[in-house]
């Protein structure tokens, strides 16, 4: 088992990337998740299908091709780069923060689905009711929609994890594969599996790669499920 | 005027046009279904923008097309009962009754969470969730959570039609309660003439849409033109009375109104309370003399004023019994081997059996003092 546990500091560097920019990936995309699980569960606007094709585009291209339009755009020199870098000192091309970029927009599609799906299944009835007691359309949100729409957040938020833990075209054709600070757990077994002898580790990564996306699908069971309790919903 | 609408508003191909207004302690807006009852609440709740008209309640102007005013459902205070409860799943029964209080001015919150528990009986239900409460019970949360906003005025969509007899009878005691202890106008939508008859001050009839007819209640029951075949046979006087005695060996009431005296099965309702009894039509004979050998209790004299040809065979009797008005329905061929007619002074005959729970509610007391 010795030799499972014994990882060379390069390699807990890339557990610990991964980690990183898989929860920020998450994070960051939480917030116009759920505004555009929102604007396609509920809106009624012309452009509405664009929009949709747009959000599930990563899902469908080759996951190089959006690595690569994301470089055009935020690269050092592609114009939201460039703008972003400027205003606001946010530089993603080659740093950590464009790898969880890459991985943000490759999950996208599969959170607002998880969301938008269980943002369908509330009960609007429920939210009138709350109007008539006087709630403003805000305070009905956080206090009957969002709360109503927590497993579906929570699931969204996992397959979201879930895949940027395992994104590597997106991401190392965006932001390559530089140790210590774009080379995530895929991009470090791809390595491997390229230098003679490299199996060992190779399967050491995998194997960690195993635990955590099985760690990550048994708690948000476990939260979904307190969730649930919590909600008593028949 | 505690409500008044005016408005057109247009669903598909149904258009609803109403124009109505009332000052009642509880207003029934009744009609059949596909009538426009709903319509007309929603659009008072503010859960619907008319195409076109007015609504003011309480004084307060809260949709006027022609000025482009709408206030959004939220600003109202207008509380919302509706029919399939609707209820918070994620949140407690406290929670749930608790939550209108938030948004509401402290300087304008009158309703008290204790009187309002006590008021439903709902006191021990409060650490439940919704999920685990009966039909019966989350209706009364409903109510309660709606009081607890302090509303100016409480709406009620079909507030009992989901539920079946037993639970009605449950709740129909503490809706009598709220419309006679506080001082909240309701407006109360049902296709019940049992439930309109027993809870309303004041009836607006919606049919297809229109307005048929708005009055009080005694006077709109009566006119049995006004109801829905279906509910036709249900149609009959509305009587306000007081318990004068109760005969326990027996297991009566004996109440006393404008007509008489008229005996019911015993009610829990202490002596001297208002009682308010329905007199189904189809339940009332009439005799020409004074019946002897009979086993009918109630025995009101009083004097022909109408005669309206019926459904069918039959005819509808309308009876002045000492300024009470009694309705009966009987066949034509009776009407002719009585030789009834106008000015006759004949007596309506009703059963003690006839009044069961549904015809017996709690009276409105300001109407009951003459």
């Amino acid at each position: 088992m010795n030799w499972l546990l014994d990882l060379t500091p390069d390699e807990w560097n890339a557990v610990r990337l991964s980690i990183k920019v898989a929860t920020v990936a998450m994070i960051a995309s939480l917030p116009p998740g759920v505004a555009i699980a929102l604007v396609l569960a509920r809106g009624q606007f012309w452009g509405k299908t664009l929009l949709n094709g747009l959000v599930h585009l990563p899902l469908i291209l080759p996951p190089v091709v959006t690595g690569y339009l994301l470089l055009l755009t935020f690269g050092k020199r592609g114009p939201a780069g460039a703008f972003l870098a400027e205003h606001f000192g946010i530089v993603f091309s080659f740093r950590w923060t464009g790898a969880a970029l890459a991985c943000g927009v490759m999950g996208f599609p599969l959170m607002v689905r998880a969301i938008r799906l269980s943002i369908e299944a509330v009960d609007r009835k429920i939210e009138a009711a709350a109007g008539t007691l006087g709630a403003n359309p805000l305070w009905v949100f956080g206090t009957i929609t969002l709360p109503l729409i927590l497993p579906g957040l929570i699931a969204g938020a996992i397959l979201s994890f879930a895949k940027a833990m395992g994104e590597f075209g997106a991401t190392i054709t965006f932001v390559s594969n530089i140790p210590n600070e774009t080379q995530t757990l895929p991009s470090a077994i791809y390595t491997f599996t390229q230098v003679p002898g490299g199996d060992a580790g190779a399967l050491r990564l995998t194997l960690i790669s195993i635990v955590i996306s099985m760690a990550a699908l048994v708690a948000s069971e476990v939260l979904a499920r307190r969730v649930g309790r919590r909600m008593d919903i028949e | 005027m505690t409500v008044q609408v005016d408005i057109s508003h247009r669903l598909g191909g149904f258009a609803v046009n109403a124009r109505f207004e009332s000052a009642g302690r509880l207003t029934a807006l009744f009609g059949p279904s596909g009538s426009g009852k709903t319509t007309l609440i929603n659009l008072i709740a503010g859960l619907i923008r008319p195409d076109k008209g007015r609504i003011a309640a309480e004084g307060r102007v809260l949709v006027d097309s022609d000025a482009g005013l709408f206030v959004p459902k939220h600003k109202r205070r207008i509380g919302m009962v509706f029919q399939d409860a609707r209820l918070f799943p994620h949140m407690s029964v406290a929670s749930n009754l608790r939550y209108g209080r938030w948004f509401t001015p402290a300087a304008e919150r009158y309703a008290d969470i204790d009187g309002v528990v006590e008021l439903l009986g709902i006191g021990h239900l409060l650490d439940r969730r919704p999920a685990k409460l009966s039909g019966g019970e989350k209706q009364r949360v409903a109510i309660g959570r709606a009081l607890l906003a302090s509303p100016k005025l409480l709406l009620m969509d079909e507030p009992l039609a989901s539920l079946d007899e037993a639970r009605k009878a449950e709740i129909l005691p503490y809706i009598e309660r709220l419309r006679d202890e506080t001082k909240i106008p309701i407006v109360y939508v049902s296709h019940s003439i049992a439930e309109v008859a027993r809870l309303a001050s004041d009836v607006v009839v919606l049919m297809q849409g229109k307005v048929a007819a708005s009055g009080p209640t005694g006077a709109i029951m009566q006119r049995l033109d006004l109801l829905p075949a279906e509910e036709r046979g249900e149609g009959g006087a509305v009587l306000d009375t007081a318990v004068l005695r109760h005969d326990e060996a027996f297991g009566m009431t004996v109440l006393g109104s404008l007509a008489g005296e008229i005996r019911v099965p015993l009610l829990a309702t202490p002596v001297g309370a208002p009682v308010r009894v329905r007199i189904r039509a189809r339940d009332v004979m009439i005799a020409t003399e004074q019946p002897v050998g009979l086993s009918a209790l109630n025995i009101l004299p009083g004097t022909i004023v109408a005669i309206e040809p019926g459904e069918g065979p039959t005819v509808e009797i309308g009876l002045d019994c000492n300024g009470a008005t009694v309705l009966a329905r009987i066949t034509e061929k009776s009407r002719q081997t009585l030789g009834l007619r106008l000015g006759r002074q004949v007596f309506a005959v009703v059963k003690t059996v006839s009044f069961d729970r549904a015809n017996t509610g709690t009276g409105l007391p300001a109407e009951v003092d003459g």
